[in-house]
Parts: C-alpha cells; sequence; structure tokens
C-alpha cells in the first residue's frame, strides 16, 4: 500500500517516518505531502506554550486524558530545544506522557527545534498536515520552553493555552507585549505555591485594563493545582477541556475560526516560498563559493549586503 | 540541503530506578549530535516498542540494572519484529554478567555495554552500525 493510504488509515510507522522525512528535508517527503494536503485541515489544533519547566507537558499529558474520555483521537506534536553547538537534542516531553503509550488512538512524537527560533521546529506545520490526514481530532502542539516572545505557535494553533506559574515577576510582566497577548486560555500552574492568587489577580488586571468589544473572547483564567492532588488536578484539567471547548464553539460562531485559518495559509505560502525561492539561491551561492567570495568584499567594504542581495535578486528571480 | 540525523531512545524497562547511566548517556549522545528520546524509568517493554516506533528511532538503548535483563531484552526485540520494525537496532546495558551476553546476542541485542565502558566507545559503535535509512 502507498504511502498515503497508509497514512489516511491512521498507520503510525508510516506517519512517524513521513515526520522524520520532513525533519532531515528528505526531497521525496514534499511529494507524499502534496498528496496528503487534500486529507488535512479537519482536526482541531491546540497549541500549549509557557516557560520551561511551567509544566507544558504535565498539563498536556492530563489533557490527553481528558480528550480520551470524551472519546476523542488524539495526536501530540513536542517539541524540545536543539543543541546550537553539537546539533543534538534531548527530547524530554513525552516522559509525561508514557501512560498514554499504548492507546492506539494518542499519537506523541518529539521535534527538535533543528534552529528555528520561533519556539517550534520548522517541520511542525507539515508534521500537523500528517496527523490531520491520520484522522486524529485533536492536535496538540507543546512549545519549547519559552521566553517573552517566541509566538510562532499562534500561526498553527486555533486555541493557545499560555501555562503561568508563580513567582516570576511582578505586575509589570504581565503588562507586556508578547506572549502575554496570545493566550486564549491561560492556565496558572502549580496553583498551590505562594504567589498564585497574586497572578491571577495580576492577569484580570491585565485583561480588565485592555478594551474588549461585545464580540471579544476574554481569556479565562484557569488555576492548576498540585498533579500529585489527583483529584483536584483532574478537575481544573476538566475545567480548562471546557474552557477549550467554549473558545473553539466562540471560534467558529464568531467567525474567528476563518481568520485563523486563513492566517494560518497565508503563513504556509511564505514557508513554501522561502524554500522554493531563497533557500535555493543561498544553496547555489554556497555552493558555487559565491557567497563566501561576497562576504569577503563586503568585509572589506567594496561591497555592501544591500546592492549585493539586489543585484542576486535580479540575476536569479529573471530565469 | 537533506539533513539525517540519528534518533536513540534511552529508556530503562521493569522496576529499576536507577537512572543516573541512562541519563548519562542520553547527554552524552546529544553531545555526540544525537536526537535522543528519553523515557526514563520503569517501562513495560510494549510501552518502549510503542515510543519507539512513534518516534522513528534508529536505535533503542536499554539500561537494565535490576538483573531481569534476560527476560526485558529480548521481549523488546520480539515485540519490534511483531510490529514490523526489525529495522529499529536494539543495544543494551547496565548490571549484565558476561555469561548471559551469549543468550542475549541470539536473542537479538546487537551490542552490549557494561559498567566501565569508555562513553566515546559507545558513541564510536553507534556511528559505524547505524545508519539512518536513506
Amino acid at each position: 500500500m502507498e504511502t498515503v493510504k497508509k497514512i489516511c488509515k491512521g498507520d503510525v510507522r508510516s506517519a512517524s517516518r513521513l515526520i522524520r522525512d520532513i525533519e532531515d528535508k528528505i526531497p521525496s517527503a514534499k511529494s507524499q505531502i502534496k498528496k496528503l494536503y487534500p486529507y488535512t485541515g479537519k482536526s482541531f489544533i491546540i497549541g500549549i506554550t509557557g516557560s520551561p519547566g511551567a509544566g507544558k507537558s504535565t498539563i498536556t499529558d492530563a489533557l490527553i486524558t481528558e480528550l480520551r474520555k470524551r472519546n476523542k483521537t488524539v495526536g501530540v506534536l513536542a517539541v524540545d530545544p536543539t543543541s546550537p553547538f553539537s546539533g543534538g537534542a534531548i527530547l524530554g516531553d513525552r516522559i509525561r506522557m508514557l501512560r498514554h503509550a499504548e492507546d492506539q488512538d494518542v499519537f506523541v512524537r518529539s521535534l527538535a527545534t533543528r534552529g528555528a527560533l520561533g519556539g517550534l521546529s520548522h517541520a511542525v506545520g507539515e508534521a500537523i498536515h500528517v496527523m490531520e490526514a491520520m484522522g486524529k481530532n485533536i492536535i496538540i502542539v507543546e512549545t519549547v520552553g519559552i521566553g517573552q516572545q517566541e509566538i510562532d505557535i499562534i500561526n498553527h494553533a486555533h486555541s493557545v493555552i499560555v501555562v503561568l506559574v508563580p513567582g516570576m515577576g511582578d505586575e509589570v510582566q504581565t503588562m507586556k507585549a508578547g506572549i502575554m497577548e496570545i493566550a486564549d486560555v491561560f492556565a496558572i500552574n502549580k496553583a498551590d505555591r505562594t504567589g498564585a492568587k497574586q497572578l491571577q489577580t495580576e492577569v484580570m488586571s491585565m485583561l480588565n485594563s485592555a478594551p474588549i468589544l461585545p464580540d471579544d473572547w476574554r481569556p479565562p483564567i484557569v488555576m492548576v493545582g498540585n498533579v500529585y492532588e489527583t483529584k483536584a488536578f483532574a478537575k481544573s484539567i476538566e475545567e480548562l477541556v471546557k474552557n477549550l471547548e467554549a473558545h473553539y464553539l466562540y471560534l467558529k460562531s464568531s467567525g474567528r475560526m476563518a481568520e485563523r485559518i486563513n492566517r494560518k495559509i497565508i503563513v504556509e505560502i511564505n514557508d513554501a516560498l522561502r524554500a522554493n525561492i531563497l533557500e535555493p539561491i543561498v544553496h547555489s551561492l554556497e555552493e558555487s563559493g559565491e557567497l563566501r567570495s561576497l562576504a569577503q568584499k563586503i568585509k572589506s567594504r567594496k561591497a555592501d549586503p544591500y546592492s549585493a542581495a539586489e543585484e542576486i535578486a535580479r540575476r536569479f528571480l529573471k530565469q | 540541503m537533506t539533513d539525517r540525523k540519528i534518533r536513540v531512545m534511552v529508556a530503562k524497562p521493569g522496576l529499576d530506578g536507577h537512572d543516573r547511566g541512562a541519563r548519562i548517556l542520553a547527554r552524552c549522545f546529544r553531545d555526540a549530535g544525537f536526537e535522543v528520546i528519553y523515557t526514563g524509568c520503569h517501562q513495560t517493554p510494549e510501552q518502549i516498542v510503542a515510543a519507539a516506533i512513534q518516534e522513528d528511532v534508529d536505535l533503542v538503548g536499554l539500561s537494565c540494572l535490576s538483573g531481569a535483563h534476560r527476560a526485558l531484552f529480548p521481549r523488546v526485540v520480539e515485540l519490534l519484529r511483531e510490529k514490523d520494525a526489525a529495522d529499529i537496532t536494539v543495544i543494551g546495558g547496565g548490571i549484565i554478567p558476561e555469561q548471559d551476553f551469549d543468550a542475549l546476542y541470539k536473542a537479538g541485542i546487537k551490542a552490549i555495554f557494561t559498567p566501565g565502558a569508555a562513553l566515546d566507545s559507545i558513541v564510536e559503535w553507534i556511528r559505524t552500525n547505524i545508519k539512518p535509512r536513506a
């Protein structure tokens, strides 16, 4: 059976191999993705982001449990950082999700960032498509531990959960642009710890001070307690899922879903253009040695990068 | 532009919480430029195999210090075969008496590293023997 058919039937081995080929930029992967594309676009995509150690993977694990109770099939893409020095990576998110390892309807795949700076991997968009084609109802994309503005997740997810933890700074932090603006749902994790209540107040006052129109979505704040107090923890995750469901309904009824999907597609076109235009040009300049000699010229101020780029663009885009 | 990376899984099957060795290896593989899926302690062979397939790894490294290697290591190889994933190489390490080596090799474990094995020698073995599929 050909790969595409197998993936559409939910075959994990074919799917994970194709995701690997996408990550490794194997040329045949592109043609497979093209064939898969008509079968994509039917899943609901949840992003989960926050600082390192905030509890993204633990919450993801609990979300899987809650979604499985509702009979949803789940795909998870969990991103961890690549070493800028060795190129290696420790992919340790799935250690929190081991109890789902044998559930046929849960597919967890780790991705390394491989130099991408927006909190994700360059392969994530296409990896989502692979899981969509497999027929997963819900796909959870977990970013690397992020700082203030690695917000590429908004280009891929329909709903974004921002996980916050107490003790990371005062109310000025909640006023800042970037990460605090992208949440559709806030989860304040480790809510049993000192400062959680204060953080909740700060986020609330941040939300209150923002102009809000009648049909806008006001991000709810879910307090997520100690994971070892299992009952209370499960309850807070149930609340999280209910809020995600509400956000899904809001996206549908307000027309915002269509906006988000459009934005996602425009990003896809952008990425594809870059891969088809910019990358081959840079590659050919590297191969021919022109890039290096150009760098020499620029270094001695016999040329400047701007004119050089214009000249290169004229030369290549004519072809 | 193609960039095939070696993907390795480091796992500890069975009732064994001594993961210092496994962690050191995971770190060492990271520094060797591999992508390492670290899944920690207390796993069943079924969980390990499911994860190895979901992650499309080239190699599974099993660590066992509890003495149950003769049951657990071969079971992982067997399950990989059942799942049509026999191309994933399995190696093992930990407290493994020499008289068990033959049985493990026969069961399909491709290499065994015991305490004292130099980290470099393990990385070297992987670089020589693991060729990610084309």
